[in-house]
């Protein structure tokens, strides 16, 4: 009795795996398809695009694309490609992703180890930072960074992604830094550690899993930021997103689809390069983070 | 005259007070074990006397000098947490040195101290290791001997042994203690374990809501329990607690016991004041002090042998724990293991009242 019913629901569990896997390897090519149109488009010649179908291996695979997007092509009127977009990109996403996650880590620490009164208020109210759409604080802060004369400047961008991105890395560090034992504190308290010493000697180090957490959501977020992109930078200080947008909108003659494609992937690498190196980390860190012990 | 000196500490936490004035003072050398049930604030002392959680009122006092204000790092004192509190991202040997890199120690200097205490504690095959791959005991050892190499003027210990097994926690306790012998260290220790604070204590604290029970030395605390909640915390199996009555029949005082049809047995020499006759008491003896009659310690000079059923039988070994059972009172006696003994059974159970307290109902403290 009771072993016809393990045969059973073991035949059923198998079927239903199969089922389970059958549905991620379609979901996965579906979530695959647009990468592969961007890549085989970008190695195509534009009569290939122009006459053959959209989903075709190319006939005669060229990096001509890729060389004239990241080199010649036009964007506005100065046609020398998006390579100087791209490094306006990296200079922006650098020191944002490191400012905003050192920073959300100082908070964690304060906010769970050296509590004071109101510390919750205090959590909550930079908790809010995080469900404030962008578009209600485009005035405001183009008005402050205007104040400050820092519109269409790199290290503005810088200064708002950062302050964006405070309420997201506290709330990581935060989190983690709640399971972390506070006899540890107290332990080097006593050893004779003072707060940034034990800071920067003892939390962390133990904190590579939520780090990479948070670089890999800041860097994802800033990268591809295109909003505060558009309204606080301009001309050639504007980041690679803004560039791409302004690429493609471009209509001066034929409308080169290869090359358009080629930027998009080149747009895309970074975020896919931090994937790759670090994303085995990254669940691993969202699971530490919320799961105590 | 004492080394450390604690006066009238208090602490309150929102309206509840944690420490309700307590006063303790303890010698140089001297082992101090503060024991008492979870929630008694032990910890909240120990936290206190380390500087982490400061009191609302009172002064700590180390050598003459008042601490109250200073600094956990300043106060010379080192901590063994419950955790070990090790640092996980450093080796055995950088947690140990750590302490005194935070005050400038020279590295030359620093080497040759880890080396001294892991030597001491025999861990230096351990130096390069992380804390992740110590073992318990391991663990235990390496954070005493952070403790150890700040040479402080006191070690707080918090409760170290609670997180290792039966067998490992007699082992380091005896570790422990060998430590205090040779180093003559002056320790603050705090367990809830009373064999514990039995076994390492020149000086016992028995604490319970905040306030001290007794202080003694620990064959004071175990001969002499001020109050039945001493009594019965410490010793195991527990104090038997026995009702009884006061009465001064042919002028010499007696108790008697076990209702009615009891026993009377004659006043312990523990009392010395006299007792109202009918006055309710509670008689306290040991385990020990009740054994089967070929035990009976022949220099005791008031004893009583007593009948009654036996209802339980519980063989360690070593001994056999009897319980009795007379008049609906239970006593536990403690008898040779080849005594013969069985359920149900009357078994002549002989009472050493010599080493027998009195207590006094009411107020619930010991009458001398």
């Amino acid at each position: 009795m009771s072993a016809a019913n393990e045969t059973v629901s073991a035949g059923g569990a198998r079927t239903a795996r199969y089922f389970i896997y059958g549905a991620l390897v379609i979901l996965a090519l579906v979530y695959l398809l647009p990468l592969y149109v961007m890549l085989s488009t970008s190695l195509k010649s534009l009569d290939e695009i122009r006459g053959g179908d959209m989903l075709a291996l190319p006939r005669d695979p060229s990096v001509a694309a890729w060389v004239r997007a990241w080199g010649e092509a036009c964007i506005g009127v100065s046609c020398v490609g998006i390579k100087g977009y791209f490094w306006n990109s990296i200079k922006m996403v650098v020191p944002a992703v490191l400012i905003s996650t050192l920073l959300g880590a100082l908070n964690g620490y304060v906010l769970t180890k050296w509590r004071f009164p109101g510390h919750k208020l205090v959590f909550g109210m930079m908790l809010f930072a995080c469900f404030i759409p962008f578009q209600a604080v485009l005035i405001p802060m183009a008005r402050v960074l205007g104040t400050f004369g820092l519109s269409n400047s790199t290290t503005g961008l810088v200064i708002v992604h950062v302050i964006y991105g405070l309420g997201f890395t506290t709330l990581f560090f935060r989190n983690y830094y709640e399971a972390f034992p506070d006899e540890l504190v107290k332990a080097a308290m006593i050893d004779g550690a003072g707060f940034f010493r034990i800071f920067w000697r003892i939390l962390l180090p133990s904190s590579g899993p939520i780090i990479v957490v948070t670089i890999i959501y800041q860097f994802t977020n800033i990268w591809n930021d295109f909003l505060f992109g558009v309204s606080f930078s301009s001309g050639t200080s504007s980041p690679m997103t803004v560039a791409l947008n302004n690429l493609v909108a471009s209509s001066t003659g034929v409308k080169e689809y290869n090359v358009d494609m080629a930027a998009a992937v080149f747009a895309a690498l970074p975020t896919l390069f931090v994937y790759v190196v670090a994303g085995r980390y990254f669940v691993r860190g969202l699971m530490a983070g919320a799961v105590k012990g | 005259m004492s080394f450390l000196e604690i006066k009238d500490i208090r602490k309150k936490i929102g309206n509840n007070e944690i420490l309700k004035g307590i006063n303790i003072e303890l010698e140089k050398g001297g082992f101090l074990v503060l024991v008492g049930p979870s929630g008694c604030g032990k910890s909240t002392l120990l936290n206190a006397i380390a500087g982490l959680l400061p009191p609302s009122s009172g002064d700590i006092v180390i050598d003459g000098q008042v601490i109250n204000d200073l600094h956990p790092s300043q106060r010379d004192i080192a901590m063994v947490f419950q955790s070990y509190a090790l640092y996980p991202n450093m080796t055995v040997e950088q947690n140990i040195a750590f302490a005194l890199e935070m005050r400038g120690v020279e590295k030359a200097q620093r080497e040759a101290a880890v080396k001294q205490v892991a030597k001491t504690l025999q861990i230096e095959h351990l130096l390069k290791r992380r804390p992740s791959q110590l073992s318990g005991g391991q663990r235990q050892r390496v954070a005493m001997g952070r403790a150890l190499v700040r040479q402080p003027r006191v070690f707080l210990f918090d409760e170290p042994l609670s997180n290792l097994d039966a067998k490992l926690r007699v082992e380091v306790r005896a570790e422990i203690k060998a430590l205090h012998q040779n180093t003559h260290a002056t320790i603050v220790y705090v367990t809830h374990d009373q064999i514990e604070a039995m076994t390492l204590a020149t000086k016992i604290v028995v604490l319970k809501e905040g306030m001290v029970q007794q202080v003694g030395t620990p064959a004071e605390i175990y001969g002499r329990p001020a109050n039945l909640f001493v009594a019965d915390f410490m010793g195991s199996p527990a104090m038997n607690m026995l009702k009884g009555k006061v009465s001064g029949a042919n002028g010499q005082q007696s108790i008697a016991l076990f209702g009615n049809d009891g026993v009377r047995v004659a006043m312990p020499p523990s009392v010395t004041t006299s007792l109202p006759d009918g006055k309710d008491v509670i008689l306290g003896l040991r385990p020990e002090t009740i054994t089967d009659a070929g035990l009976v310690d022949p220099q005791a000079r008031a004893t009583a042998q007593i009948e009654a059923e036996v209802t339980m039988i519980e063989p360690t070994g070593s001994d056999t724990f009897v319980t009795g059972k007379l008049d609906g009172a239970t006593f536990t006696a403690r008898t040779r293991s080849d005594v013969h003994v069985e359920l149900g059974q009357k078994f002549p159970f002989a009472f050493n009242l010599d080493k027998a307290v009195v207590f006094d109902p009411q107020t619930t403290s010991r009458i001398e």
